[in-house]
């Protein structure tokens, strides 16, 4: 167990509603829900969602700690925005999904080998590093996160697809050897840094 | 009826429907001379329009009946229908109201004969059938309507089809050069008794009532069950005319929910549980009904009639928001799709016809009513002392079933009649 999962578990010790509403983006709208189930209904990828999110939301107020925070669930939300245009209540159940992914996130527990999480962790060094998103590594770093062989096969797989954007000047080859960055990618690593942490200060995380 | 006296000694009531014909009756037969203004050319409402109300399943061509008897009866109380409230100015005891009559083209002299309408080929909406089918352009709006006479359609007017009426007419009861006038008149009380409206049922786009035949609304299902209803009062849906056995009652279409109609409109819940006795009505065991709700709110001694309808083992309760609907193209029928409450359980459920348990809304936003009042959120008019003597009845105050409606059109009556005894001095 993480030292700030420790920490928020003595903190809110049964009261997961309070925690999630005190450290989870869009938090507090959790108890507005009234089952009515539309969210879940309207989920293009509902069929393929362990909890949906009807039953998160009854989960969070139930406590389920555990059972919520370590869920695969929040992590399969595509950002159809469905649910927020047809939620009677203007729950902003987007936001709140992957608030609560973010934060499993933060605390360590969140699934390890959730495709999705290891996407966006793959995307976010990515961006972070040139100040933009170096597509050839990408798309590399994607391809090889299932191990080497099945990288080499993907890539094979991928291969007149990358010739074709080579050929009409879609593709930066340079991009592997570092090519591509933004020019003050020092002042974007700066600026992060402080909007990392005056995050921190504010949902009280130790930086 | 044109030339109605009044003095600020009259109680003017704004709408002739179960609310504002009750609040009427209620002041005339104390003695009070009160003047009904109609916008409709028949007195009745949307509980004329009804197959039967809950809980006890009986119809109201009963009860219009007898208020009719009791209008026909008082000599306190003046009737204007094609009437509309224009302009209010004054205060409490001291009002004068601008109304305007629209023309009916058709005068005192006729019987009800139907020859007018015998004679005119072109055909219109039907407004009491919600539009399901269409009526000629001279018709009566319905069989016990009030006052018993025809009306000539304004479209029809300046066509050879209005002098074909007129040449049907044996009793020169048709009067085509009718215009429209403007009348003003006094009034010490007023009451606002409009009533609702149906949300309009397109505006829930998931739902595809625009797009699909077989997505009808609560008030179009009763009209179904009318004998002299468009469906001769068969449950038949509308795109292939076929038995509508396996029916879907949605909840909530429209009611609270902050994208349509904030407020609970009280009456869909009990409307639903009564409707699935209509399906039983016509197809005994054979009937399917699926009600699906988010909770049921069947309030004080309607929760026996719930009761009742639940132990009904044709009736199915789905704790679901209905998420959307598709429909078959080939059979027409359609799908509900959604996830239950009860176990999370998704379902892509197959019926005849759905029914739209529809909310209500104001029929006229108490924001914009002349004179100036107090509203809430919704549009219902809310009692306010800054609201003189302006007193709401009905469903222009609140979503109401028909007894409610009547027990607010009876205090809002008592009300205005306080202010009559005022400036007669009959009270200080």
């Amino acid at each position: 167990m993480s030292e700030l999962n420790k920490v928020m578990v003595e903190k809110y010790r049964n009261d997961f509603l309070r925690e999630v509403e005190a450290n989870v983006e869009e938090g507090n709208w959790v108890k507005m829900c009234m089952q009515c189930g539309v969210c879940s209904g309207s989920c293009p990828f509902g069929p393929y969602w362990e909890h949906p999110p009807q039953e998160i939301f009854m989960m969070v107020r139930a406590g389920k700690r555990e059972e919520v925070l370590t869920s695969e669930s929040m992590w399969m939300c595509t950002s159809c925005y469905n649910c927020i245009v047809r939620c009677p209540r203007e729950l902003p159940i987007t936001h709140i999904m992957h608030g609560l992914a973010n934060y499993a996130h933060r605390l360590g527990i969140a699934p390890k080998m959730n495709p999705t999480r290891r996407f966006a962790k793959l995307f976010w060094q990515n961006i972070v590093k040139g100040g933009r998103v170096n597509e050839l590594k990408l798309s590399i770093g994607l391809y090889f996160m299932d191990g080497f062989s099945n990288g080499v096969k993907k890539g094979l797989e991928m291969l007149p697809v990358g010739l074709g954007l080579l050929k009409t000047g879609r593709l930066n080859p340079f991009g592997l050897l570092g090519g591509g960055k933004c020019k003050g990618a020092g002042d974007i690593h700066k600026m992060l840094k402080k909007a990392q942490e005056i995050e921190n200060r504010r949902k009280g995380f130790a930086s | 009826m044109s030339g109605a006296v009044a003095t600020n000694e009259t109680i003017l009531v704004v709408g002739g429907g179960i609310s504002g014909m009750t609040a009427a009756l209620e002041a005339a037969e104390c003695g009070k001379d009160v003047v009904l203004v109609e916008k409709n050319p028949s007195l009745g409402g949307r509980v004329s329009q009804l197959y039967k109300y809950f809980p006890k399943l009986c119809h109201p061509t009963c009860g219009m009946e007898i208020n009719l008897r009791r209008i026909k009866a008082n000599k306190h109380l003046r009737v204007l229908t094609l009437a509309q409230v224009e302009k209010v100015e004054g205060r409490a005891g001291d009002y004068t109201v601008t109304i305007r009559l629209s023309p009916r083209y058709v005068n005192e002299n006729c019987t009800a004969c139907g020859a007018c309408a015998d004679a005119v080929s072109t055909e219109i909406d039907n407004p009491f059938n919600y539009k399901l089918n269409k009526m000629k352009a001279a018709y009566l709006p319905f069989g016990m309507a009030y006052p018993q006479r025809y009306v000539i359609d304004s479209s029809i007017i300046g066509t050879p089809d209005a002098e074909k009426a007129k040449a049907a007419c044996r009793y020169d009861a048709i009067d085509l050069g009718m215009k429209e006038q403007t009348m003003t008149l006094k009034a010490g009380a007023i009451i606002w008794a409009t009533g609702w409206r149906p949300y309009d049922a397109a505006k829930i786009q998931p739902y595809g009532y625009d797009r699909y035949d077989n997505v009808i609304t609560s008030v179009e299902f009763e009209r179904m069950m009318d004998p002299f209803g468009p469906t001769s009062g068969k449950l038949l849906r509308p795109s292939d005319g076929k038995e509508a056995k396996n029916v879907a009652f949605i909840q909530c279409a429209g009611s609270r929910d902050r994208n349509h109609l904030k407020h609970c409109s009280r009456i869909c819940c009990m409307a639903s549980l009564k409707q699935s006795t209509y399906v039983n009505e016509q197809f005994g065991d054979q009937a399917q009904s699926t009600i699906y709700y988010i909770d049921i709110r069947a309030i004080d001694r309607l929760e026996d009639f719930y009761q009742k309808v639940r132990a009904n083992p044709t009736v199915k309760f789905v704790k679901s928001k209905v998420a959307n609907i598709t429909e078959d193209r080939e059979s027409s029928d359609v799908i509900l799709h959604g996830v239950d409450t009860e176990g999370y359980h998704r379902y892509d459920n197959r019926h005849d016809l759905c029914v739209l348990a529809i909310g209500m809304e104001p029929s006229i936003d108490a924001r914009s009513i002349p004179g100036g009042v107090h509203a809430d959120a919704s549009g219902f008019l809310e009692a306010d002392a800054a609201n003189g003597a302006i007193f709401g009845a009905g469903c222009a105050t609140n979503a109401l079933d028909v007894n409610r409606a009547v027990q607010s059109a009876t205090a809002a009556s008592l009300r205005a009649i306080q202010v009559i005894n005022k400036v007669s001095g009959a009270e200080v």
